[in-house]
């Protein structure tokens, strides 16, 4: 095993502008974007925003640039801005780091999203709140490279928190319509429960790395003695008590890296991977309740995963969300957002090394998904449904990479899926818009005659998702699939379990022979056969797509038709305009066409990526060297897995295998749904309704949710209700009843005792004083008589006393 | 032959006394009632002079008799004055209209 030193770091000073630029395009739409549409058309509104992310990328690739140019063990950038708040141990600062894994982020996130930004200007043309829809894809895009780049889990959790406000804002985007609403508090509310298990993971990650030193201490000697007055986890005042709180262990050449709670990454992954720190063994050693506290950790950090990535059972939210507009589904639903439960897995790979269990777990989980999500999508019409079901199954497949250790595989996929998934999306978007906004592929078909451009680049994807070996997907999906099969260390709930490994591979191949299929049926249903939306449609647009007259039209608005996206020379829609005005869609029915060129653009740039990424990954079996990115990601991907040995003979039978998947997958969709002409699938269906009629409905996994979790939590929050108007209430309502009546017994004692002896020592006043006054007459002859008679006593009684 | 002693001196002011004193307390006329006072004053003035000439000798008394005179006659031009007063106040000199003083 490869001795491990401490994060090399390179300090560079503009990594800060990455993220930047998008909140500064996001806070000008959102502040003043609304003018400048008006003022100056959309045109303006789309510059600032494609241009923020074009500076973003520029910046990116420049930091890659400078990343390239340093040894492999140099490969840190880190931008720290300042500190934002200390506290005890606790120390969160504004800080960016790029180690290569976040690189790769990086460059997806701005290249895939610029890319989609472009897109989006002529997806969203006829769309009022042009401004708004930028607006927040900007913001979006910021939150994410927060999430990628923050270099500690504070600013991560930001991003985290972030990108589930912005895919919630995207998704309702038309919020004017109940259901998209609906989806998007669906996605918000699902995504909570996992940030709640990632929230957990993380404290106990925290409450893990510290305790118990004094026995550290005497396990390890004297050279590992950290400072005195460790255990106190008091507030530190100045650097110098945080010095003692965070202590320092010597780790050879005269190099230091701090111990303890941390949520800074870098100081994590030193201080595990590094072995003469023993806070690896320390936490392998700890144990909550019985079980081992990395499972936990790990299974916790994994429930996030769950929710941010869609994995079962917190996936429901995943297709709901294409409610949203197609670019965001391209680029939240596919690319980007859903891929951070990865990228966090992925991040923290020597954390959930040290645990088989976690590891087992994530793999287990992924497999499921991927298998259970693949067969919803074998019958689904929606086309971006398909897409939907297929890109939780292709998470799956992400979580079965990190999960069995290959985590630069899980990493490469996620990397191939970026490019071939919104390339999917996107053609999908670029169908809908040509098929006047229709997602049920029973009412496309034939559009390949109509939109060539699409077609390829949409088949192009098709490739690279079934797995051929001239397109990129077949590679990472082939090293996950591998990498698991000689998984040997994986535990399942604890307990060793070789078997898990071969298990999620066959799995996963199933899994894999579906998405062939469903990929191609989704292919053959569109673009082949004859076009079958003839009859013209309108699916009401919740936002009034008329609107968009009053307001300035932009080049490409005028290009694409207001009302509903249908590309039409600018002639006939002139004369559309005059003859019949906007509020005629006359143009119904008329035949699809292809996109503008923003659109065939991106998609062609996306396809050859998709293509084109292959490169990256070309296995160490074909030329005898480790892949572009795995050597690339190796200084971040540092957790050691131990895989079996098996003949090389074995590995070309198995990627041998995983075309046939991709072959077999193909042949079938072929034979049933080109061109529309068999019969087959209809007769399949009959013959099967009863399982096509579970399957066609998820599995029923919505309506589960509804009696298992909805309605007892309904029940239980009325139940709660009932207890806060009876017990609760009754309770205040008693508190109160005692108090007023011993207000009441106070307020008789004040009035009657002590305002009775005022009133009684006042009334007796008033009493004497009238009886006396009687006496004062004022006359001189009647007080005369009282002197006389004053004197007359005084004179008897000085007889009497004599 | 009956001796005048100091007895009838006495038994004089006594009876000057009683009528001053009956006098000021029954009186309503408030120039009668200074009568009265004035014969108040005179029959301690024969109470002074008998107990002078009978008991003490010499002239303390008959000079404190003089003072009292003198100021007997004071008393009765502010008195005389006040009565005035008190009619250009209530237009009567009947002493239980000057009540004002009463509660």
């Amino acid at each position: 095993m490869k001795e491990l030193g401490p994060v090399l770091v390179h300090q560079v000073s503009y990594l800060w502008l990455i993220p930047v630029f998008p909140l500064v395009g996001a806070t000008i739409n959102a502040l003043v974007g609304w003018k400048l549409q008006q003022a100056l058309g959309k045109r303006a509104v789309h510059y600032v925003a494609v241009g923020s992310m074009v500076a973003s990328l520029a910046v990116a690739l420049y930091a890659f640039r400078v990343m390239l140019g340093l040894d492999a063990e140099h490969r840190f950038l880190q931008d720290t801005l300042w500190n934002m708040f200390t506290a005890g141990r606790v120390q969160a600062d504004l800080g960016f780091a790029l180690d290569p894994l976040s690189m790769m982020m990086v460059l997806v996130v701005t290249f895939i999203g610029m890319l989609i930004h472009v897109f989006s200007i002529g997806y969203m043309a006829d769309e009022p709140a042009y401004w708004r829809f930028f607006s927040y894809l900007n913001l979006f895009a910021f939150s994410m490279l927060l999430l990628v780049m923050g270099d500690n889990f504070v600013l991560m959790f930001f991003g985290w928190e972030g990108v589930g406000l912005c895919s919630y804002l995207l998704i309702a985007f038309w919020y004017t319509d109940p259901d998209k609403a609906k989806a998007g508090m669906k996605a918000f509310i699902a995504n909570r429960f996992g940030d709640f298990g990632f929230v957990v993971g993380l404290f106990l990650l925290f409450w893990a790395l510290g305790g118990a030193w004094e026995q550290r201490m005497d396990a390890r000697g004297a050279d590992y003695r950290p400072t005195p007055g460790l255990g106190a986890v008091a507030a530190a005042s100045d650097a110098a008590q945080r010095a003692l709180l965070v202590p320092e262990v010597e780790v050879g050449g005269g190099q230091r890296v701090k111990i303890g709670p941390t949520f800074n990454f870098r100081e994590l992954r030193d201080q595990v991977v590094i072995e003469k720190t023993g806070v690896a063994e320390h936490l392998k050693g700890q144990r909550l309740w019985g079980f081992g506290l990395l499972a936990i950790i790990g299974i916790f950090l994994f429930v996030g995963a769950m929710g941010k990535s869609a994995q079962i059972p917190l996936y429901v939210w995943l297709p709901d969300a294409m409610a949203g507009p197609t670019p965001v589904s391209a680029l939240i639903h596919a690319a980007t957002m859903v891929t951070a439960g990865v990228y966090m897995v992925a991040r923290l790979n020597f954390i959930f090394a040290l645990s088989p269990t976690a590891m087992g777990w994530v793999a287990f989980i992924g497999a499921l998904t991927a298998i259970f999500s693949a067969s919803i999508g074998f019958f689904q019409y929606d086309i971006k449904k398909v897409l939907a079901y297929s890109t939780v199954s292709q998470l799956g497949f992400m979580f079965i990479g990190v999960g069995v250790g290959a985590y630069w595989a899980g990493a490469y996929h996620l990397l191939t899926h970026a490019f071939f998934k919104a390339t999917l999306f996107l053609g999908s978007g670029s169908v809908i818009l040509g098929c006047h906004h229709e997602q049920d592929m029973r009412k496309m078909g034939g559009l390949k005659k109509h939109m060539p451009i699409t077609a390829w680049t949409y088949l192009a994807a098709c490739w690279a998702i079934a797995g051929y070996p001239w397109a990129a997907g077949f590679y990472s999906k082939d090293e996950i699939l591998w990498k698991a099969f000689t998984s040997e260390h994986l535990s399942f709930l604890g307990l060793p379990a070789p078997w898990l490994g071969p298990a999620i591979y066959v799995t996963g191949i199933i899994a894999a022979t579906g998405t062939a299929f469903y990929m191609f049926r989704s292919y053959y249903m569109t673009f082949t056969g004859e076009y079958r939306g003839g009859q013209g449609h309108h699916d009401e647009h919740n936002v009034d797509p008329h609107s968009v007259q009053a307001a300035p039209h932009s080049k490409l608005s005028d290009k694409v038709h207001a009302s509903d996206g249908a590309h039409h020379k600018v002639p006939t829609d002139l004369a559309d305009n005059v003859v019949r005005g906007h509020d005629d869609h006359g143009h119904h029915g008329g035949t699809p066409r292809e996109s503008p060129w923003t659109i065939t653009a991106v998609l062609v740039i996306l396809a050859a990526g998709s293509i084109l990424t292959a490169l990256l990954g070309l296995p160490a079996l074909w030329t005898h060297r480790p892949p572009a990115l795995e050597h690339f990601l190796e200084p971040a991907l540092t957790a050691e897995v131990h895989f079996a040995a098996k003949p090389h003979a074995l590995e070309w039978i198995f990627q041998g295998i995983g075309v046939a998947a991709g072959v077999v997958g193909w042949f079938f969709a072929r034979l049933l749904y080109k061109d529309a002409r068999s019969a087959v699938p209809a007769e399949l269906k009959k013959r099967f309704f009863r399982a096509w009629t579970v399957v066609y409905n998820k599995y029923y996994v919505d309506e589960a949710y509804g009696v298992l979790v909805l309605r007892p939590s309904v029940h239980f929050a009325r139940f709660l209700a009932w207890c806060d108007q009876f017990i609760v209430d009754w309770l205040v309502n008693f508190a109160g009843w005692i108090t007023r009546f011993f207000a009441n017994i106070d307020g008789a004692i004040d009035k009657y005792l002590v305002d009775g002896a005022v009133n009684l020592l006042a009334n007796a006043t008033i009493a004497g004083g009238r009886t006396l006054r009687r006496v004062q007459t004022g006359r001189i002859q009647t007080y005369l008589y009282g002197a006389l008679a004053g004197a007359l006593a005084v004179v008897l009684l000085n007889f009497l006393i004599q | 032959m009956l001796q005048v002693s100091l007895t009838h001196f006495l038994a004089v002011g006594a009876l000057l006394f009683s009528f001053g004193l009956v006098t000021v307390a029954t009186r309503r006329n408030a120039v009668g009632v200074l009568m009265g006072v004035e014969l108040l004053l005179n029959g301690a003035n024969v109470n002074f002079v008998a107990f002078n000439h009978y008991v003490v000798g010499g002239v303390t008394g008959q000079i404190f008799s003089l003072f009292v005179i003198v100021l007997a006659a004071a008393e009765a031009a502010v008195g005389l004055a006040i009565v005035l007063g008190i009619y250009q106040t209530f237009k009567t000199i009947d002493v239980r209209a000057t009540d004002l003083m009463r509660e």
